[in-house]
């Protein structure tokens, strides 16, 4: 057989396969599990009436008021209408009838749901965002530079740092000031270009000074085990008792204190993917440290980061309803759904109502976050792809 | 062929699909062929072409869902496996016919020593005492080609080297004295010395065991070495057919001869290999027609519309195109 | 091994340093002054106050309190700041309270997850495994407290099962058999709650863990081999798929404290989560400290556990 025959009398480049983006590719897939699927709609019902609540409840004189007190229309059963001698006609409910019922203050249960939602979605979310970040960070500087040793210069610069701003905030300005001061100095000298032509030629007194101590790795493991040793809802019960009431610290606090999981993932995911071949050819083209933990890693590194992101948020909203229950949650003015349900519990047996309604709101709505994160585990299981090649 | 008391093993018309949401991946698309007895059969073809499908699916192991057997006969013995029951398969599985799989570093169970892994059929099948099972163990291992045979019944698999694992994987079909061994690509994940190791093991244990052999392969090189019979698939079915003179002295199909063409050898020195150009079809997506004809050579235009069925050459030698069979276009070869 | 053993204990000793010193730090660090217990009342004299502050050492630098804080605690003396009491005992005798709750939950938790996690990973995509997934799911979304009021009134209505406390008012003078009883009665709706979540969670673990296991190639080989079903199922995937539970044994102590505060809220039962819950509130520092001790100890000695028995099982790591 000749091999250098003329070309074949029928095209080659016809593609018979469907080209496929890998966004598409998951989406299929994504649509195949229905349950996930229902979680996704929820999870945009939800957020679609959050928003809308949040402009319909909010401003001087909202539609749907969920402060307005009176106490002569306390605990309706819901689809009940108002007494109208006692309210002028302003104060009437839009719909003419209460859509939840009304609750022991009299205010509108519909209303507060409403604007509730909207808190509920910003707890879950910014505590989630801060633990996702958190733990980025950590699993990423562990799972890139986990092998590399801190060197004993590097410690004292940072102690001397902390301990610097430590004992200023507490008080000792010249201590905390002076330390400051040597840590910067060391830093400074450190990476400017004439420290840095400098550094081979240390005086040899301080050439301990280079010398290894820790893994960057064991450092950063050592600390999420000392997190490990609170159990976390008593942690953030702790601090929440702890600091003055407010949304934003409890927010703050589910945040710093969930850190661990993401990280640990990141961090086992970093840990496979340096040693993958793209690594290597990356750095082989010259590719620096940064681009390549930012460009390469992380798009691949994502994957179980998003899932444990939206269990994250379902898992924050059902702390913040734990926490209201316990009497620590968001306090009044701001409704969030768990303080609707905590305040129900007073009245379970008169007034059920209010404890099924924000009850079932959030177990729905924590369902489907947890079914669209399962969802999005499965596709991004590579073992389930291969199966349909 | 030969006569039909010699024949082990017939596969015919096996069709596999894997069916997902919208689309069918016809990944043995009407498969036949025969092992003989004290036979060596290769199934040749590139990766993705559906050869270890078809050694799945003779054994049943094929995941079903997502896959189906959509069509065929496995004949074992007169017995039609396809039609077994999972129960009824079990005593083929191990005991007829026995499986050397690729890979041997995830095909031993981790937790178990070899020696509880090796007994095992044993145990099952032919209901030996312990003792007799242990003496039995030793002598697999030994003949397998394994060293101080009493200390590695007591290792783990961890414990072996690549080599080693694939030996105990090749005791472990053999145990049970099988009348046909499948091997899927069992040199594949080996190092080059190992490999030609393994081989000769392979061979040797065939004819002292009076075994068929069906060894799937993409490596040509290996088929020269220990085929008699050759089967060459390509996206999903068979395109020729032949003893190993035939298909290497005077192969016929264009994709038989486009593969040996492209193996490089000291002729071929100072000159640009030649490859085979365009790709495998995916199996959910081939061409009308003959799978191969976008990148024939050959192809004319008869090919693209109607499925050709195989030419006889010789005895035993078929292709799957009647375009080298010289066919007229209204032959084509039912 | 001994070295293993020795590296792992003194690391142990290294974090649970760190823990104390942390949560010392979170305690004093956060607003709020400790003298502050009870400033509204009226007893509370500037003296008592001065008193109070000398007698707990509240007038030192801070690392002193440290030592003698944690002195005080390992030697037993610690004092609680609500009601002048030892801690220690008291913490013991709560921890009795907790400890049965918490044995019968574990116990039905993984008594029940195993057989319906494996069976759902078995017979993936049937009847059963969509079930058992949804129902997991619905127990791992619904906010426990919510949970466990529609329990209640259910079960109270129904069949008419006791919620409060521990025992039964008036029981003390009876016979040991009744009290017993009386006493499984009372544990029966705190300690299914508690499981039900922990089912929930782990049987989907187990689930995928099987799953995984099952498609490895080493199941395959056990079939190719003509293994039975329930030899290629029960012994080979199984035996792989139960190592990481083995270690989460280990894990599984931590809960004793951090798992109950809400149930013990809900039925009014006297353990050490709401131990816990009422020290925070009143602020009471020594004991919340000690809790976190023990609780730090037992997330140790937890880690330590299943560090070793995952030397044991696995044959791959031989140290």
């Amino acid at each position: 057989m000749n091999p250098e025959q003329t070309a074949p009398a029928v095209s080659l480049e016809e593609p018979l396969a469907p080209k496929r983006t890998r966004f598409e590719e998951s989406w299929r897939l994504f649509r195949r599990n229905r349950m996930a699927l229902a979680g996704m709609l929820v999870f945009a019902i939800f957020f679609f009436s959050a928003v809308i609540g949040l402009v319909l409840t909010s401003g001087s004189r909202p539609l749907f008021d969920p402060a307005q007190v009176h106490l002569p229309e306390k605990l309706l059963p819901p689809l009940s209408a108002p007494h109208t001698e006692s309210l002028k006609p302003a104060e009437r409910p839009p719909l003419g009838v209460y859509l939840f019922g009304t609750d022991d203050l009299g205010r509108d249960v519909f209303a507060r749901m409403l604007q509730g939602a909207w808190v509920s979605l910003t707890v879950g979310f910014v505590a989630v965002g801060i633990s996702v970040a958190i733990g980025i960070f950590m699993g990423g500087l562990a799972g890139f530079y986990g092998q590399r040793h801190i060197r004993l210069e590097q410690l004292l610069v940072t102690a001397a740092l902390l301990t610097g701003a430590g004992l200023l905030a507490a008080g000792r300005r010249s201590w905390g000031a002076g330390l400051l001061i040597i840590g910067h100095a060391w830093l400074f000298w450190s990476i400017s270009p004439w420290g840095l032509r400098h550094r081979k030629t240390l005086p040899a007194g301080l050439g301990f000074l280079r010398k290894k101590t820790l893994m960057v790795d064991t450092i950063i493991m050592r600390f999420v085990d000392i997190m490990l040793c609170f159990p976390s809802f008593f942690l953030i019960l702790t601090v929440v008792a702890l600091l003055p009431a407010s949304i934003y610290n409890i927010m703050i606090v589910i945040g710093l204190t969930s850190w661990e999981g993401t990280a640990r993932f990141v961090r086992a995911e970093f840990l496979s993917l340096r040693e993958q071949d793209f690594v290597a050819a990356a750095k082989a083209l010259g590719v620096s440290n940064f681009r390549i933990i930012f460009r390469h890693m992380v798009p691949n590194a994502i994957a179980p980061v998003l899932v444990s992101a939206t269990i994250g948020i379902a898992s924050a909203i059902l702390t913040e309803a734990g926490l209201s229950f316990l009497g620590f949650g968001v306090p009044p003015p701001h409704a969030t759904w768990g303080n609707i349900l905590s305040d129900g519990k007073r009245f379970i047996f008169d007034a059920p109502w209010l404890t099924f309604i924000p009850g079932a709101a959030i177990l729905i709505v924590v369902l489907s976050f947890n079914l669209f994160g399962e969802g999005l585990r499965d596709i991004f299981n590579p073992r389930l792809r291969e199966r349909n090649r | 062929m030969h006569a039909t008391n010699d024949i082990v093993l017939s596969v015919e018309g096996l069709k596999v699909y894997f069916r997902s949401e919208d689309e069918i991946a016809r990944a043995v698309d009407g498969v036949d062929f025969e092992v003989g007895r004290r036979e060596t059969v290769c199934l040749v073809g590139e990766s993705g072409c559906g050869k270890t499908v078809s050694a799945l699916a003779v054994l049943g192991l094929v995941p079903c869902p997502p896959g189906e057997i959509a069509g065929g006969r496995v004949l074992f013995n007169g017995q039609n496996l396809l039609d077994q029951d999972d129960e009824a398969l079990q005593n083929v599985r191990g005991r007829g016919i026995g499986m050397v799989f690729q890979e041997p570093q995830t095909s031993l169970n981790p937790v178990f020593t070899i020696g509880e892994q090796i007994a095992e059929p044993l145990r099952i099948h032919l209901s030996l005492p312990e003792a007799e099972i242990r003496q039995r163990s030793l002598q697999l291992l030994s003949d397998v080609g394994i060293d101080a045979p009493e200390q590695r019944l007591a290792d783990y698999p961890h414990q072996l080297s690549g080599g080693q694992r694939q030996r105990v994987m090749i005791a472990m079909a053999l145990a049970c004295g099988p009348e046909l061994i499948i091997a899927d690509e069992p040199t594949t994940a080996l190092d080059v010395t190992v490999q030609a190791q393994i081989l000769r093991l392979i061979n040797r244990l065939q004819q002292s065991h009076g075994m068929s052999l069906l060894y799937i392969t993409h490596d040509l090189g290996v088929v020269s070495q220990i085929a008699d019979r050759v089967y060459v698939m390509y996206a999903g079915v068979i395109v020729e057919t032949g003893a190993a003179e035939q298909i290497f002295r005077g192969s016929r199909h264009p994709y038989t001869q486009a593969l040996l063409e492209s193996l490089p050898s000291r002729k071929k020195r100072g000159r640009r290999l030649n490859s085979i150009p365009g790709a495998v079809p995916h199996p959910a997506y081939k061409p009308a027609g003959c799978p191969f004809h976008p990148r024939c050579p050959q192809a004319i235009g008869a090919c693209r519309e109607q499925y050709p069925g195989m030419c006889a050459f010789d005895d035993h030698h078929a292709a799957r195109c009647p375009v080298a069979g010289g066919r007229s276009l209204t032959d084509w070869c039912r | 091994m001994i070295a293993f053993i020795g590296r792992s204990v003194i690391q142990k000793i290294v974090t649970l340093f760190f823990v104390s010193v942390v949560s010392f730090a979170i305690i004093h660090i956060a607003p709020g002054e400790p003298s502050q217990v009870d400033p509204l009342n009226p007893k509370f004299t500037p003296e008592m106050v001065e008193r109070f502050r000398q007698a707990f050492h509240l007038d030192q630098p801070l690392y002193a309190q440290y030592a003698l804080f944690y002195g005080d605690l390992l030697a037993g003396r610690t004092v609680s700041w609500k009601d002048n009491q030892p801690v220690l005992p008291k913490i013991w005798e709560r921890f009795l309270n907790s400890l049965p709750l918490f044995i019968v939950g574990t116990l039905i938790t993984w008594t029940i997850s195993f057989p319906v996690g494996i069976r759902a990973a078995i017979f993936r995509g049937g009847i059963y495994d969509r079930a058992s997934t949804f129902f997991s799911y619905v127990l791992i979304s619904i906010p426990g407290f919510f949970f466990a009021y529609m329990l209640i009134i259910f079960v109270v209505n129904q069949f008419h099962v006791p919620v409060i406390g521990m025992e039964t008012f008036g029981m003390t003078g009876t016979a040991w058999f009744f009290r017993l009883n009386d006493r499984l009665w009372h544990m029966l709706l705190p300690s299914i709650l508690g499981a039900t979540g922990g089912i929930a969670v782990l049987s989907r673990y187990v689930r995928s863990q099987m799953l995984e296991v099952e498609n490895q190639d080493y199941v395959r080989t056990a079939r190719a081999k003509g293994l039975p079903w329930e030899m290629v199922h029960y012994k080979h995937a199984l035996r792989n798929a139960l190592l990481p539970f083995v270690t989460m044994f280990g894990l599984i102590l931590p809960g004793l404290i951090g798992g109950s505060v809400i149930i013990e809220s809900i039925f009014s039962w006297p353990g050490l989560g709401r131990m816990a819950y009422e020290a925070i509130l009143a602020r009471d520092y020594p004991v919340i400290l000690t809790i976190n001790f023990i609780a730090a100890v037992l997330v140790l000695i937890g880690t330590f556990v299943s560090d070793i028995l995952y030397v044991i099982v696995d044959p791959r790591i031989r140290l």
